[in-house]
């Protein structure tokens, strides 16, 4: 799939007052500061991703990326000190995950949890029909349908369905769980946590067609990775560096090339010295 | 007749589940219990001199027998200030035309579901202490199966309810099921020849519907061998400020190569003391499944139990609860190995929230010499926030060496992490909470017939209202 850069600029064309609502960014984060407790973990970035554009984000353990994840969707325990966050140009400070959901915001977990005795379907078709809302509840049986489609993309049996969430999943098998939900849910805005590691060879390049299918000019990415190797099959059209809460340097794919060659240690040095 | 449009069904808890009709009790009899009340009893019902003298008997174990010092606080139990016996009506409806309409109407109420309805020809509800509308398929009939009221199955059937009666829990068992002995009415009786297998469930609808009244059914099931029965009991209560007293006893023979499964889902009001004494007797390759499922009441002491009595005999007891702010569900249950080579199973499920208490009290007894015998016993208890408090009471009684014996328990919590999972996909929190719970009480849930799955499903989604924030 290649992306023009073109199409990551607001067209000059827009003139109306009512478009600006409609053509604004997908997803823009301003000065963002977060904390655990009183501690700062992320210490101000910026960062817009718009529809269509996939941005890979890259750093070293501890350096904030899951934060950022977190904090994006709305879990209660992270605090936003600073900044914003917009999603189609609304602020999502005051929405809990649900209505971020709803919104079109997903995130794939680096840690998916599970939920005994809840199976993936019944997860599923709840989860659905809450995106959709109670006016659009979708038939049972085009979901089941849905559900059929999606996991045979994804490679899993359909047994899986019956499964309870996550439970016993093998940690590949938590991995594809994730992004079959997000196939399932068709967000606007997808934040894949680490969606790479713990997949064999064979498992990356099924996730990786799975995403790749679901990319396409509304689709915004936030992909973040330890490893060039998923970036070989889903191709960013930016690259972002994170250390210490801060991002350090953007670019396109070959800032990822030459992290992998020569690591963060020159991004480290940067960043203490920009402090 | 105090008769509301069915429109204000499901509005909510208090609604569906608070109300109560008035004004068609024909007998009350006063409040308090002697021995005069208890011969009044017997009188009324025309018992054989047998049972009078045995209630008598019960009457003065009853009196003599301390109040239970473990368990649930029993103090506030006012034992003068309670109805013994109410009857509702004269005669039973032998057909659902002859029950009476604000009765109907009450069952409407209680929301059965249609799918029940074509089973009423095998249902036996109770209204009060008396069973008022009771009908045996054919079928059923054709195969010999009985299954009357308690008090129908005496008349009917004197002779194996004398065999049986009180064998399996006697009178001096415990203070509850002699105070049961003396004043019982209603409850089932049910009897399968051997080798019958009953396909449908029989049930059973219970509900206290008269201030301060007390309900003291008593149920005996016969399974003679290689027979299937399925019981089911559910009740719903109103709700009434004072409190009420519900204390049954139900009694189970299973022989050799019988099965029987009990399923019971109490949702008494929050004001009903639930002291009811379940047991029975297991003999060789018999199996009896006990699922038994606590949302109501204000305090449930309830332990159903196996006796497994001959080699081969297995017992099985699945128990959930919930209890909710001012509730204590003391439960769990008693798996007694008195033959080698039985095997035995308790399961425990417990759901608090608001400051509500549950304890699983448990008890699993092998005597010197029965090689051979196995049990398992597994209890989970979910805590939905800090204040809710959760025991276990896990006693083990292992006189024989060549057993095996398990024992799993766990007690968690609903973690932020599983509900943020949830919510960021969409699920709202109070949907995501309910998910949670049904999700652990999913392994109990899928043993139940699927109205009651869906009932109690719908009862924990209620409980779960407001548990948010
Ligand atoms: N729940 C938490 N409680 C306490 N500290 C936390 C918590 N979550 C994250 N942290 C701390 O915040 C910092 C950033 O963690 P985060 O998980 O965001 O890093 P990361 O960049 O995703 O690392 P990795 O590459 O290892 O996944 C770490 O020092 C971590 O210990
Ligand atoms: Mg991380």
């Amino acid at each position: 799939m290649s992306r023009d850069s073109i199409d990551s600029f607001p067209s000059q064309a827009i003139s109306h007052e009512e478009c600006v609502g409609a053509m604004s960014n997908l997803l823009e984060i301003r000065d963002l500061h977060v904390n655990i407790e009183d501690r700062e973990i992320v210490k101000g970035i910026d960062l817009v991703v718009n529809r269509g554009e996939v941005h890979a984000v890259m750093g070293p353990n501890g350096s904030g990326k899951s934060t950022l994840a977190s904090t994006l969707m709305g879990h209660p325990f992270y605090t936003v000190t600073r900044g914003q966050v917009l999603f189609d140009g609304k602020d999502v400070a005051d929405l809990s995950a649900d209505e971020r959901a709803k919104l079109g915001m997903f995130l794939a977990f680096q840690y998916p949890h599970s939920v005994p005795g809840v199976t993936v379907a019944n997860f599923l078709r709840t989860a659905v029909n809450s995106v959709l809302g109670p006016e659009n509840k979708m038939p049972p049986a085009q979901f089941r349908a849905l559900l059929r489609e999606k996991l045979a993309l994804l490679k899993m049996d359909d047994s899986m369905a019956g499964r309870y969430i996550n439970e016993g999943f093998s940690g590949g098998e938590k991995k594809r769980a994730e992004i079959l939900q997000m196939a399932m849910l068709q967000p606007k805005l997808a934040v894949m946590d680490e969606t790479d590691s713990g997949l064999d060879i064979d498992a990356l390049r099924v996730v990786a067609d799975g995403v790749n299918s679901l990319l396409g000019p509304d689709l915004g990415v936030l992909l973040i990775t330890h490893y060039q190797r998923l970036l070989n099959y889903i191709k960013p059209d930016f690259v972002h560096v994170m250390v210490d809460g801060r991002i350090v340097a953007s670019g396109g794919p070959e800032l990822a090339q030459e992290l992998e060659r020569d690591g963060y240690a020159g991004f480290i040095e940067k960043a203490l010295v920009a402090v | 007749m105090a008769v509301t449009t069915p429109q204000d069904l499901g509005t909510g808890y208090d609604v569906k589940y608070g109300f109560h009709d008035e004004g068609t009790h024909v007998f009350k009899a006063e409040k308090g219990i002697n021995s005069q009340i208890v011969r009044d009893i017997s009188e009324m019902k025309h018992e054989p001199q047998w049972m009078t003298d045995f209630r008598l008997k019960s009457l003065k174990i009853f009196e003599r027998k301390p109040i239970p010092q473990w368990g649930g606080d029993l103090s506030e139990i006012d034992y003068d200030d309670i109805y013994y016996y109410v009857r509702p009506m004269e005669n039973q409806g032998r057909t659902w035309e002859d029950v009476p309409e604000q009765i109907k109407t009450t069952f409407d109420r209680l929301g059965i579901p249609e799918a029940e309805r074509k089973f009423l020809a095998g249902v036996g509800a109770q209204y009060d202490s008396e069973v008022v509308y009771h009908s045996l398929r054919e079928d059923l009939e054709k195969q010999g199966v009985i299954f009357l009221d308690m008090d129908g199955g005496l008349r009917e059937h004197e002779d194996i309810v004398r065999e049986y009666f009180g064998t399996v829990v006697p009178p001096a068992d415990n203070k509850f099921s002699a105070l049961n002995s003396a004043v019982w009415s209603g409850g089932s009786f049910v009897y399968v020849p051997a080798g019958v297998h009953v396909d449908i469930p029989l049930q059973a609808y219970f509900r206290i519907n008269s201030e301060n009244m007390g309900q003291f059914e008593r149920t005996l099931i016969i399974a003679e061998e290689g027979s299937y029965v399925h019981y089911v009991e559910g009740c719903t209560a109103p709700t009434y400020t004072t409190n009420s007293l519900h204390s049954a006893v139900v009694e189970i023979i299973v022989k050799r190569g019988a099965r029987v499964r009990y399923t019971t889902i109490q949702n008494w009001s929050k004001n009903v003391y639930n002291l009811v004494t379940k047991r029975t007797k297991v003999f060789a390759d018999g199996t009896m499944e006990w699922v038994d499922g606590n949302l109501g009441s204000k305090l449930t002491m309830k332990y159903p139990s196996c006796y497994l009595m001959e080699p081969g005999a297995k017992g099985e007891i699945l128990s959930v609860a919930f209890a909710g702010s001012g509730q204590h569900q003391d439960a769990g249950g008693k798996i007694v190995h008195a033959a080698p080579h039985t095997t035995g199973t308790i399961s425990s499920k417990s759901i608090s929230k608001e400051a509500g208490r549950t304890s699983y009290r448990g008890l699993v007894k092998i005597y010197p010499g029965m090689v051979g015998c196995k049990t398992h016993v597994n209890c989970d208890a979910l805590l939905l926030d800090e204040d809710s408090r959760s025991d276990t009471y896990p006693f083990m009684e292992i006189e024989e060496d060549d057993v095996a014996v398990t024992h799993e328990a766990t007690v968690s919590k609903i973690g932020e992490e599983q509900l943020f999972y949830l919510m960021s996909r969409g699920i709202g929190e109070t949907e995501a909470r309910a998910m949670i719970v049904r999700g652990f009480i999913e392994p109990i849930a899928k043993e139940l017939p699927m109205e009651y799955a869906i009932e109690l499903n719908r009862l924990i989604e209620l409980e779960m209202e407001g548990s948010v924030g």
